[in-house]
């Protein structure tokens, strides 16, 4: 059996929504390099929406793929509905996770919840 | 494909496969009967052990077949450390970044009431021969130092320290399993009392490998049971595995001479491009190391994710970091010579076998420069290295 499922393989050869949001109104970066995982999310909040979200990882492949599977399922969608993110959502939508993985999968539920956060204290709301 | 990972394990070669067959399907006796194809298995067995021997510079008698060298290191240092607790000398010098069959043999013994001293093994991945000294006790029975380094390939001055050893009386083993078959070695000349060594990592089968014993040095038993290898390794011998380790040995240990130039050669032509990446670093002393082994840590990047980018390119390399590792804490290697973590996870070590061509090294150079630049446009490390945010490591 290969270490990552192919869901996860294709995530990580092809990253959804890399990069960075120039006038992102809300970041959010979790993680720290002594463990080897770092992401940092960037979202455009308009009308309460996510239009847009972009990332940056510095980590291993299922990082790397769950950062980038978190965007996906976040994108469109409203803030109320991507505050609800959890990290069991985006290792499910990758098909599973290793064990010793999952804390991948909980990076990425918390970049996106601290992005999110960060948007609530620069509007207030 | 480029098989760049010769360290973890080789191929197993041709002479070795042939030795493996030939007692499968002739030679299926058991060494320990009577009759004739029993008697033609333990003739296999001590042709073995003599050729394994011989190219070590030991006694047949002194050569103990093992699992691996794992068991091989297991048993040294038991031993080692039964003979000393009888002589009422519990303290036990080591280095910071043995393999873990030894450093965990160490941990277990510390449980036991043994004293335990890491040295430093400094930047350059090179131990001291002077601070050995310094470090033994009234009380020390045993310094372990590995021959070469696993992961950094760095080769020990281990003749110096055997010396030392010697001159205190002080048991020495030493865990050679990446120098057996790959650099010239000859454990009289080097003082070595104890050397463990295993197939696998010289183009023989998996599963087998030795202890050196210098004659005179009481062995403990990790497995209790019958008679085979002098009483102090019990279980009907892996005679296929052990004749084609012999085979594999005695090809390995010829070809030395003809193949060390060759090697280090592209080893050498593999650190000049992989130098030419920004802010990347050689990991160990560039000439105290074994003719195939490179290893570089890059900033901003981690090591997974280059290693699995690379399979996709075809090449098979490895890395310390933490994800490969399997644990929080990347390489002790990489962290005892000194790289903080952030830079520990983006290393990678290749390995390289005598098959490889001027043209696959220079294709390794362009894959890891096309990944490492790849990954570091979306690294957020990357990016605070790179606007100042942060100062550069390497």
């Amino acid at each position: 059996m290969a270490l990552y499922s192919e869901k996860v393989m294709e995530h990580f050869r092809n990253p959804r929504n890399v990069g960075v949001i120039e006038d992102a109104n809300g970041i959010g970066e979790v993680g720290n390099a002594k463990c080897g995982d770092i992401m940092k999310m960037y979202l455009k909040i308009e009308d309460d929406v996510i239009q847009d979200v972009k990332f940056e990882t510095f980590g291993c492949g299922s990082a790397i793929a769950s950062s980038s599977m978190a965007t996906e399922l976040i994108k469109g969608k409203p803030v109320s509905e991507a505050m609800q993110l959890t990290n069991k959502a985006v290792a499910e939508a990758l098909d599973g996770l290793p064990a010793y993985k999952m804390h991948c999968s909980v990076l990425a539920e918390e970049a996106i919840h601290a992005a999110l956060e960060d948007y609530h204290n620069r509007t207030g709301k | 494909m480029i098989y760049a990972d010769n360290a973890a394990t080789t191929r197993m070669s041709d002479a070795a496969v042939q030795a493996m067959l030939s007692v499968i399907q002739q030679n299926y006796g058991n060494p320990s009967s009577l009759y004739t194809l029993g008697q033609q298995a333990k003739e296999i067995l001590e042709d073995a052990r003599q050729a394994v021997a011989e190219v070590i510079g030991a006694d047949p008698r002194e050569i103990l077949f093992t699992s691996g060298g794992s068991e091989a290191d297991n048993q040294a240092i038991r031993s080692a450390a039964a003979l000393g607790k009888k002589a009422g000398k519990t303290h036990i010098v080591s280095t910071a970044f043995e393999h873990h069959a030894v450093l965990h043999t160490l941990e277990k013994l510390k449980g036991e009431g043994f004293d335990i001293t890491l040295l430093d093994v400094h930047e350059d991945g090179l131990v001291r021969p002077e601070e050995v000294r310094a470090a033994i006790r009234d009380d020390t029975c045993l310094v372990t130092v590995m021959y070469a380094n696993n992961e950094i390939g760095t080769i020990q001055p281990i003749r110096e320290i055997g010396e030392i050893c010697h001159e205190r009386g002080i048991l020495f083993h030493t865990d050679a399993v990446q120098a057996v078959g790959h650099i010239p070695l000859n454990v009289k000349d080097d003082h070595v009392d104890l050397l463990s060594a295993s197939a696998h990592k010289f183009h023989g089968p998996k599963g087998v490998g030795f202890l050196y014993a210098r004659k005179g040095v009481r062995l403990t038993n990790l497995i209790e049971g019958g008679a085979q290898e002098n009483g102090k390794r019990a279980g009907t011998e892996n005679v296929p595995g052990i004749a084609a380790m012999a085979a594999a040995l005695k090809e390995s240990a010829g070809k030395i001479a003809q193949n060390t130039p060759i090697l280090a050669e592209r080893r050498d032509r593999l650190i000049r491009g992989l130098r030419q990446i920004p802010h990347s670093a050689l990991n160990g002393d560039e000439t105290q190391r074994l003719p195939g082994n490179v290893n570089f840590c890059f900033e901003g990047i981690e090591g997974e994710s280059l290693l699995l980018l690379l399979d996709d390119k075809g090449i098979e390399a490895s890395s310390g970091s933490a994800c490969t590792s399997g644990s929080l804490d990347p390489s002790h290697v990489l962290l005892a010579i000194g790289r903080v973590h952030d830079v520990a996870h983006g290393s990678l070590r290749l390995s390289l076998g005598e098959d490889l061509t001027d043209a696959d090294i220079d294709y390794i150079i362009q894959s890891v420069t096309d990944v490492v630049t790849y990954l570091r446009s979306f690294s957020p490390i990357w990016r605070d290295l790179e606007s100042g945010k942060k100062p550069h490591i390497l």
